[in-house]
């Protein structure tokens, strides 16, 4: 008796042994799930299977980055879901981060007017549900927006119609290699002239445009080649075919909305985080940056941003994360991801719910946790080294 | 979002469900009410009246079985599914019957465990444009933007008819038959396409209906039907007769206003004498049911010509293919004897 209360009293081995209870309580949740799954199956009549993955999905997809036919496999045509969730997260997640940062910014403003409406964006974007931001826009694009027939044209080579936005795509022809090699020459340059910049000035205290002479090498000598090698690039120019336009890019009125509702709505959070991290800096630092003689410009990006992004990114984590969930509510407005193509129209044309659901629950979860792993690689890199 | 949260839920239900396997009349009986799976809002089919009780073709259906258990033709509880979620629904018994336009198909009835007991509509696939576009033929329907509502065989027939016809086009896929109407009104489609009877329905809810038109070609075979789980015969058998039993009754003259009339005397038709419970049926101990279960039926819901009558000639649907055998239709009924 004495030993057992003797093993109780020790803190140590009372952790391990509510570990073990907690651990053993778990395993037999899961496995009692499993096994119940399992006689459900088999009282329904019905087997797991993933063969189903490989017989022709029949359906068609109105966005495939890589080649899709309605012949193609159910697996092509979650690869395709999948690319389009992938499409829409990094198009939202560029927008998301490039307007939050400004607005949180823009929100510590000394100008009242700029930080009064940073403040309403926050407060009525954040208190409004995603599924609406979406329905909102997706709204606004149909119903705004003109018919094919008599689309907005911008100069005539791009058009705005309720069918989604039309832009001329560049064509590569014969000669095109000169451009792509002047370009890699310009950027291997470009990097060399900015290590070269930097020890210049580490040495001398002598400091370049950088950024500007980098930027203007990288723009002009593909633009040198491009006239050099008989202008190798033509245009194709969407053009009115019957119904709709045919020819250059498209984008549809369903990813237009969804990015924009998933970057406005999760660049309101990102205000918030961005502000809160620019605040947790000390006033000392602010001022003791200015009393050095640095610019405003410079005492942000030099001395506040680079100390506030530690308190930054493992929010901005959650954040991006957030967006690329929420991308699954596409459904709401037919665009073509992962939920509706392998978890929606597959699911139901071959019946297989617990299959199609396992499978797109386990890739949301590797997304989530390959952006979690990158942006915790990141945050390693920047966080305080500790003395 | 919302098909999503009941997916999730579904597929919970699956795993959490204890295995108790009972008749599915006694379940039934023992709740005093038929669980019913119906479709989220289709003009005459199923649809909510004015005063929130839901009315329709397929409504009738789920009220004549349980006419035909319980006595009671308003003892039922309805759930809505839409065209994703009905199988799993059924699968997960939240229903005894799924009643929502359902279209009959191989791998339907032999590879999702269901039992597909009859035909009550023989449709197909059409396709709706607005006048305005000046198209006559599916066949000119090049590049179109197409409205379909997903989860259903149509998008299915759609990608086989268009690249069997090597036409091309921009599929837009819907969750329900509202939410198409209002993208396709707000002209982000061309066209429409569902079932010819969903098409119907859909262009008499509009403002101006003679604007639009649904095009000549039927492009696939869409005999729908109620559908049960596998694996109790009885209830599957009772859930058929019933629906023979309405067009039975069509066949033989019985309406909801003769029926107690027809009931009461001895008729030169025995079948209709068997039907009513005047003769003997053998068998019908089996099935579980009273011998007034058809006069239930068809004096508290009609016969399939009323129902019919009721809630689709108000689309100008006609009876076409859905007329009896003996009027030129397909439905041909096994003898009640």
């Amino acid at each position: 008796m004495t030993f057992f209360s003797n093993i109780w009293r020790n803190e140590k081995s009372r952790e391990i042994i509510v570990q073990i209870i907690v651990l053993f309580f778990l395993g037999w949740f899961i496995s009692w799930l499993v096994m119940n799954v399992n006689a459900n199956f088999e009282a329904l009549g019905k087997d797991i299977s993933f063969e189903f993955l490989f017989i022709p999905a029949g359906y068609d997809i109105n966005q495939y980055l890589i080649d899709y036919d309605s012949r193609d496999s159910h697996l092509r045509a979650g690869i395709v879901g999948l690319l389009n969730t992938g499409l829409v997260a990094f198009f939202g997640i560029i927008l998301a981060t490039v307007l939050g940062i400004a607005l949180g910014i823009i929100r510590l403003s000394k100008n009242w007017l700029a930080s009064k409406i940073a403040y309403w964006y926050v407060e009525f974007t954040r208190n409004v549900p995603i599924l609406l931001h979406i329905l909102l826009w997706h709204g606004i694009i149909i119903n705004t927006l003109p018919h094919p027939r008599k689309a907005i044209s911008l100069g005539e080579v791009t058009f705005l119609s309720n069918r989604g936005f039309y832009i001329p795509k560049p064509l590569a022809e014969s000669g095109i290699e000169l451009i792509y090699l002047f370009l890699v020459v310009a950027i291997i340059f470009s990097i060399f002239f900015a290590k070269y910049c930097k020890k210049k000035q580490d040495l001398t205290g002598i400091q370049y445009p950088v950024f500007w002479i980098n930027f203007s090498v990288i723009c002009f000598m593909p633009l040198i080649a491009f006239f050099l090698s008989g202008m190798p690039i033509s245009l194709e120019i969407p053009a009115l075919k019957g119904f709709n336009f045919r020819g250059g890019m498209h984008m549809s009125p369903e990813l237009a909305a969804l990015t924009f509702a998933l970057g406005i709505y999760t660049a309101a959070f990102i205000a918030e985080i961005v502000r809160a991290g620019i605040l947790a800096i000390d006033k000392g630092q602010t001022e003791a940056a200015e009393s050095i003689g640095l610019k405003p410009s410079k005492v942000m990006n030099l001395v506040i941003l680079p100390q506030a992004r530690r308190v930054i990114i493992p929010p901005l984590t959650s954040q991006y994360l957030n967006l690329t969930k929420n991308s699954s509510l596409a459904i709401a407005i037919g665009y073509m991801d992962l939920v509706a193509t392998l978890g929606g129209i597959s699911l139901n044309q071959t019946g297989r719910e617990m299959e199609t659901m396992l499978i797109v629950m386990l890739i949301y979860l590797s997304v989530s946790l390959s952006i979690s792993a990158f942006m915790n690689w990141y945050n390693s890199k920047v966080k305080l080294v500790g003395r | 979002m919302k098909t999503k949260m009941l997916l999730a839920g579904v597929t919970a239900g699956v795993m959490f469900a204890g295995s108790v396997l009972a008749s599915t009349l006694d379940d039934v009986r023992a709740r005093g009410k038929l669980n019913c799976i119906i479709n989220t809002g289709l003009a005459g089919f199923a649809a909510p009246d004015d005063k929130g009780n839901w009315t329709g073709f397929d409504v009738d259906f789920c009220r004549a079985v349980a006419a035909a258990t319980l006595g009671d033709a308003d003892k039922v509880n309805y759930t809505t599914a839409t065209g994703k979620t009905r199988f799993t629904k059924l699968a997960a018994g939240e229903g005894e019957i799924l009643s929502r336009n359902t279209t009959w198909t191989f791998s339907r009835d032999v590879d999702l465990s269901q039992t597909f007991i009859g035909v009550n509509y023989y449709d197909g696939q059409g396709f709706m444009v607005p006048k305005s576009l000046g198209v006559k033929s599916a066949k000119g329907l090049d590049g179109a933007s197409v409205c379909i509502q997903t989860g259903t065989t149509t998008e299915l027939n759609l990608a086989e008819y268009f690249k069997g016809n090597n036409i091309k086009y921009n599929p837009v896929p819907i969750e329900t038959n509202a939410e198409a109407q209002e993208l396709y009104k707000a002209g982000r489609c061309d066209v429409y396409t569902t079932d010819a009877s969903g098409l119907y329905a859909t262009m008499m809810s509009f403002d101006n209906p003679s604007d639009h038109m649904v095009l000549p070609e039927i492009v696939s075979k869409e005999p729908l039907g109620p559908v049960v789980r596998h694996g109790d015969d009885q209830w599957a058998d009772i859930v058929s007769w019933v629906l023979r039993a309405m067009m039975a009754a069509e066949e033989k003259g019985i309406t909801s206003k003769n029926v107690k009339e027809l009931a009461a005397k001895d008729n030169k038709d025995k079948e209709i004498n068997r039907l009513l419970g005047k003769d003997p049926l053998q068998g019908l101990s089996k099935l579980g049911l009273s011998a007034d279960w058809a006069v239930n039926v068809i004096s508290q819901v009609g016969n399939y010509q009323e129902s019919f009558e009721k809630h689709l000639f108000p689309l100008t649907i006609k009876r076409g293919m859905n007329a009896l055998y003996r009027d030129g239709g397909l439905h041909y009924i096994p003898p009640i004897k």
